[in-house]
């Protein structure tokens, strides 16, 4: 329980400090504005009090040449405040509203950056659900708590100290009477307040199930209609929407009644007061106070009116107690996100332009068409040039996901530039486990993998995926235009190029029947679009990119084999003079690649060309002839 | 529309209606206390003594008391009413999405209909809440307040004439300026966050070509455009709380100083010193109630346009219903097309499929193939009428599938859908959406006809296992089986497997479809497959291309007559045909 508060009060500090990082200046102009408004704004009382006792004192005079002067003097100086208390007023609000939408933005920004820096295994590893509701609830929350809370805690923070030195001033006695009520109502808002907030978080839980729960449901509405199953998920739905109803009601009640709860504690205290007031003015009791007022009706009078004002203020308080506590949990999580540890990257060996001169390579700026890996030597400060030929060679490579598991036995291949490995087997087989490792999405545990002879974890890794391109099976495609979705191979594409790759990828011909051709929009993956022809789109993004090493994972696996057969020319130019390692349960496919990698359980039992395999008679074969079983 | 949606308030009405009572209750308690606390001191000034006092004191403690009740129940009524509202509406929106048929569910996109279902629906019930606490209270406040300040505030309360309209125009403008502004942020919004989880899907996409810099900058935009047009909707609305201030000093500095004037000039006689403090007591009142009712105002409004989406899904109509009299038994499973004709919505062009006529005669094996686009989907979704044929007849057991019960129809027409999905839950659970009173040897069955059995039983907890959401920890091939189980346990008159599978293995593949033919002899079969080989043993295979049938026959007729099919054939086979004759 403590370390949870020391958690709380860590990360209120971090959170102030980050959102002066933000904003040097103005933020501390805003709270100085808060402070000055609020001082401001607790001045009037007096004037008005001064001016009322002179009335009160003088009406009955008539005389309004007497007093005239001095009450019009105290009204100039109420003018003057409340000009100040309106100007600093408009600034903090204006500036507050910047400072919350702009730190939001921020937050927003520092995670979605941090997010790219993360090892995929976040991504792999993590419910897509709860890290989208970091972005939406959580930053949400702390909208509340920024804008309103913050400004609201300061303001009636200073106030409730002013009346205080105030009360002090005039009445020791009376002022520990309001402190015994401060005291009680103290205590209900931690325990109804406090309520509230549990059942707050609780509903966020209960809403993230609901979401799940309706998520799943409207991804398989279809498989619901052909089972008829949709009385049964409308009972389970009303499972959880019952469940969410009542955290929602209970958070709700505890919130609603707080306010009135505290407001006639105020009322009875208020009595209170006035009572305790009329015992000490009735039996003459010596007062005690800072003024050293004695004891009397100009006492207890503007006592009961502070009394009044502190108890609106601490209401105030509690009124953001909610928004406090459910802000918190949200910067927590928002922190989580900011300090999840990003991915490693030691690599020194980088990818640069170059320049063949008498069979040197030499660095250029420009782009010339050759690319070459540059390996600086830390032991004697040279540099080293080798030309990207493409050239990926693994050796006794072991990896595991979970350790204990390992996925990947003793796995050594080697794919000259040029040459078309492919893998075959059963699912679960380590097919996909074996593209991962090569862009190091995931490190291998034991083993080493080559890359134009160099060793991969000497590679940066951004430029090591630069030089492999990736076709997987689920394609995703972006928000955009078609031609925006091509280009992102490339992004100093030209349009003609961007259409070359679609040719290249025999995308170009249902391309253009779309209604708007390259510029039709795509919105959610593309749901516009058949996977097929989605697929296709993915391999004119790579085909732009031109890299040396391309991987297609599955990448014509719902391209029927008509238009894979014309996509085939297309696929075959693209592999041209290029390393290709291909996944492919279709063995038509697979035939022609140079070798034929199979897999079983993580290891390879089988590796040879076409006809060799299928002379070996062994896995390949029969997976092969499997198809011909039945004739 | 408020119509519909206030038909979902139902068992909560009886609470819908008496919080705003007992807030009426507890807003006219409230404005008595500062009566009668003022006439108590008052009554202190004049030196009266304690007994007084703590008369004047017990009255207030049960005013208190009374206050407390009406408003702690009123508390409670209003966030059962407004939660149990929410708790409804969403019922009915999941329980009319129910009843979808496919052509309302191609209408609505998925992620849309969740924030319909979430985030839309907190927003109303926020409103209604407000709606019967706020916005009974403000105005009720605000007349209370108003007549008040007439009544004990005398001549005086004119300037409220004055004030009162200048603020309320000011909201109003403020309003007017910032509403518009909300609703376009907002859709800004809700783009950004689609952005964002494109991305987190993506990420494989975003690592694989380094576009990391390029999303962020990308994404940072975006995020600045939101920002910039919430800061603009967000730094008008903050004028709302000075403008009120504004409105509050000017009633103040006109009281104290021309009110001081009168009372003085008049000796007490136009105006007196009890008007004076009770406009001063009331002016906080009447301004602040206006703001209230201002704040209601923006809240309703803003969660009106959340209103009309819930209510779209709400009155989405289904487009198939059951038949008046329906039958229910299929009395076997035969098929046929007369003339069939289909296209997905009205307003499309094209026709889907054309003039289809075709005879299936009941446990016959029908292999379907043809090119991305030929409608082979299209053309099985209309034997259980997951469409409506747009012309001509289709018909099950001899029987237009129109006339069926829909839920007798699903059950003798079961469909492994291309698009398939498991639901978190026991491989066992999942199963039993065929059958739910399935025994386990009948599951055990079902799957070892789907060769799912072999893999089940390696996981350490067999038929037990847990599957994650969108069966995400097992393979496409083993999803696919399993969804193949699944439908075998509806033990159906007709059997249809849209490319179900695609991502099995050959041999596997080979293997499933010669278990269905021996161990289900009776039950039509169709198979849609991008695979030759998956409907070479096929009794009839259907080409279709372009909506329309090319070609039906056998593997060895098509392959001799029909072009589409030789081309298709000899794309997969060509390097076969070379090595056997090696």
């Amino acid at each position: 329980m403590k370390s949870n508060k020391k958690s709380k009060k860590s990360i209120i500090a971090r959170l102030f400090k980050n959102i002066l990082e933000f904003y040097p200046v103005m933020f501390p102009v805003a709270v100085v504005c808060i402070l000055f408004n609020a001082t401001i704004s607790s001045i009037p009382a007096i004037f008005m009090q001064n001016v009322i006792a002179i009335v009160e004192d003088s009406w009955r005079d008539g005389n309004w040449n007497l007093v005239g002067g001095k009450i019009l003097s105290f009204v100039g100086i109420l003018v003057t405040l409340y000009v100040l208390s309106l100007l600093s007023g408009i600034a903090y609000n204006q500036l507050m509203a910047i400072i919350t939408q702009g730190t939001l933005k921020k937050f927003r920004v520092k995670m979605f950056a941090k997010m790219q820096t993360l090892p995929i295994k976040y991504v792999d590893t993590h419910n897509h659900g709860d890290i989208m509701s970091v972005y939406t609830n959580d930053i949400d929350t702390l909208r509340q708590m920024i804008s309103q809370s913050f400004p609201q805690l300061l303001l009636s923070g200073i106030t409730v100290f002013t009346v205080f030195s105030i009360m002090l001033y005039f009445c020791l006695w009376l002022t520990i009477v309001v402190l015994l009520g401060v005291i009680v109502m103290f205590f209900v808002t931690k325990r109804v307040g406090g309520g509230s907030a549990k059942y707050f978080i609780r509903q966020q839980k209960a809403l993230g199930r609901m979401e799940g729960f309706v998520e799943e449901m409207m991804n398989g509405q279809k498989v619901i209609k052909v089972f008829c199953h949709e009385e049964e998920s409308k009972a389970d739905f009303d499972i959880i929407n019952e469940a969410l109803f009542d955290d929602a009601r209970k958070a709700n009640r505890y919130a609603n009644i707080l306010a009135p709860i505290l407001n006639n504690i105020g009322n009875v205290l208020y009595v209170f007061v006035a009572i305790a007031g009329g015992v000490l003015l009735v039996t003459n009791a010596p007062n005690v106070s800072i003024s050293g007022l004695a004891m009397g009706i100009s006492i207890v009078v503007p006592f009961l009116n502070m009394t009044k004002q502190f108890v609106g203020n601490i209401n105030q308080v509690s009124q953001q107690i909610n928004a406090v506590v459910m802000g918190l949990a949200g910067a927590q999580r928002i922190y989580e996100l900011v300090d999840e540890e990003p991915e490693h990257d030691n690599g020194y060996v980088t990818l640069v332009n170059a320049r063949e001169e008498n069979g040197q390579l030499i660095e250029c700026e420009e782009r010339t068409g050759i690319w070459a890996w540059k390996h600086p030597h830390s032991s004697d400060g040279s540099v080293t040039y080798t030309k990207l030929t493409g050239d990926v060679r693994l050796h006794e490579v072991d990896f595991e996901y979970e350790e204990g598991k390992p996925v990947l036995h003793d796995i050594s291949l080697y794919a000259k530039p040029g040459q078309k490995v492919a893998f075959v087997g059963a699912t679960g087989a380590g097919k996909t486990t074996i593209t991962n490792l090569l862009n190091r999405f995931y490190d291998i545990a034991d083993g080493k993998i080559r890359y134009d002879g160099i060793n991969i974890n000497k590679i940066k890794k951004s430029d090591l995926r630069r030089a492999i391109g990736v076709v997987l099976q689920d394609t995703n495609l972006f928000t955009g235009t078609v031609m925006d979705n091509i280009r992102y191979g490339k992004l100093d594409a030209t349009d003609e190029e961007c259409i070359e790759a679609a040719k290249l990828a025999g995308a170009d011909g249902f391309i253009r029947r779309l209604p708007d051709g390259y510029q039709t929009m795509l919105t959610e993956n593309g749901a516009n679009l058949s996977q097929g022809q989605r697929q296709l789109i993915s391999i004119a993004r790579v085909a732009v990119a031109n890299p040396p090493v391309m991987i297609l994972d599955e990448a014509t696996s719902s391209i029927d084999t008509r238009t894979e057969a014309i996509v085939q020319r297309g696929m075959d130019a693209l592999m041209e003079g290029r390393t290709v390692f291909v996944i492919a349960h279709r063995l038509s496919t697979v035939k022609n690649a140079d070798v034929i990698i199979v897999l079983d359980h993580g290891r390879i039992i089988e590796r040879g060309n076409h006809e060799e395999l299928i002379a070996q008679k062994g896995q390949y074969y029969q997976l092969y002839t499997g198809a011909f079983e039945l004739e | 529309m408020i119509k519909d949606l206030a038909r979902s308030i139902r068992e909560y009405k009886k609470v819908s209606i008496i919080t705003p009572i007992l807030i009426s209750l507890e807003v006219v308690i409230e404005c008595i206390i500062p009566f009668i606390t003022a006439t108590l001191v008052n009554k202190i000034k004049d030196g009266c003594d304690l007994k007084t006092i703590i008369n004047y004191g017990i009255v207030l403690i049960v005013m208190a008391f009374l206050s407390l009740m009406f408003g702690a129940i009123a508390g409670s009524t209003a966030a059962t009413a407004s939660c149990g509202f929410a708790k409804n509406l969403r019922k009915d929106m999941f329980y009319s999405i129910q009843n979808y048929s496919f052509e309302n569910i191609d209408k609505f996109m998925t992620s849309s209909l969740i924030t319909r279902m979430t985030t839309d629906v907190t927003n109303v019930q926020h409103a209604y809440m407000m709606l019967i606490r706020i916005a009974v209270r403000a105005p009720l406040m605000l007349v209370f307040a108003f007549v008040m300040a007439f009544v004990m505030g005398g001549r005086m309360a004119w300037i409220f004439l004055v004030v009162v309209p200048i603020l309320a125009t000011g909201l109003i403008i403020i309003i007017y300026k910032a509403l518009p502004l909300f609703r376009k942020v907002f859709k800004k919004y809700d783009a950004l966050n689609s952005s964002i989880q494109e991305n987190i899907k993506g990420m494989r996409v975003v690592k694989s070509f380094v576009r990391e810099d390029y999303e962020e900058k990308k994404f940072e935009a975006a995020a600045e455009d939101v920002c910039a047009d919430f800061t603009r909707a967000e730094r008008i609305l903050a004028f709302n709380g000075p403008l009120m201030q504004f409105c509050m000093y000017v009633v103040m500095i006109f009281v104290l100083s021309f009110g001081s004037y009168t009372i003085i000039t008049s000796r007490g006689l136009d105006f007196d010193i009890g008007q004076f403090s009770a406009i001063l007591t009331y002016n906080f009142m009447i301004l602040s109630s206006l703001m209230m009712l201002s704040m209601v105002f923006v809240m309703i409004t803003m969660a009106s346009e959340s209103a009309k989406r819930i209510v779209e899904v709400i009155n989405e109509k289904s487009t198939l219903t059951n038949p008046e009299n329906p039958i229910y038994t299929v009395s076997d499973g035969s098929i046929s097309f007369e003339n069939v004709s289909f296209k997905y919505s009205e307003k499309a062009e094209r026709m889907a499929l054309a003039n289809i006529n075709l005879q299936i005669k009941s446990g016959e094996t029908i292999g379907i193939i043809g090119g991305t686009g030929s409608s082979k989907t299209s053309l099985v979704q209309l034997i259980p009428r997951l469409y409506d044929a747009t012309e001509g007849v289709v018909k099950v057991g001899g029987v237009d599938v129109r006339n069926y019960d829909l839920e007798t129809l699903r059950n003798e027409v079961a469909v492994v859908l291309q698009k398939n999905v498991l639901f978190s839950g026991t491989i066992k659970e999942n199963l039993r959406w065929g059958n739910k009173d399935a025994t386990d040897e009948e599951l055990i069955e079902a799957c070892k006809l789907a060769c799912a059995h072999e893999f089940i039983s390696q996981f350490p907890k067999g038929y037990d296992t847990y599957i994650e959401q969108g069966g995400t920890n097992v393979s496409g091939g083993q999803r696919q089986r399993l969804c193949i189980a699944r439908a075998l346990l509806k033990k159906p008159k007709v059997l249809i497997l849209d490319d179900s599978t695609s991502a099995v293995d050959t041999k596997t593949d080979a293997k499933i479809r010669k278990a269905l033919k021996e161990y289900m002899p009776k039950t039509t079969k169709i198979i849609i497959a991008q695979r030759t080989a998956s409907v070479e043993d096929a009794d009839r295979i259907i080409v279709l291309d372009g909506g329309t049938v090319n070609g039906i026959g056998t593997h060895e007729q098509l392959l001799a007559e029909n072009t589409i099919y030789r081309e298709i054939y000899f794309s997969q086979n060509k390097a076969g045909v070379q090595s056997e004759i090696k």
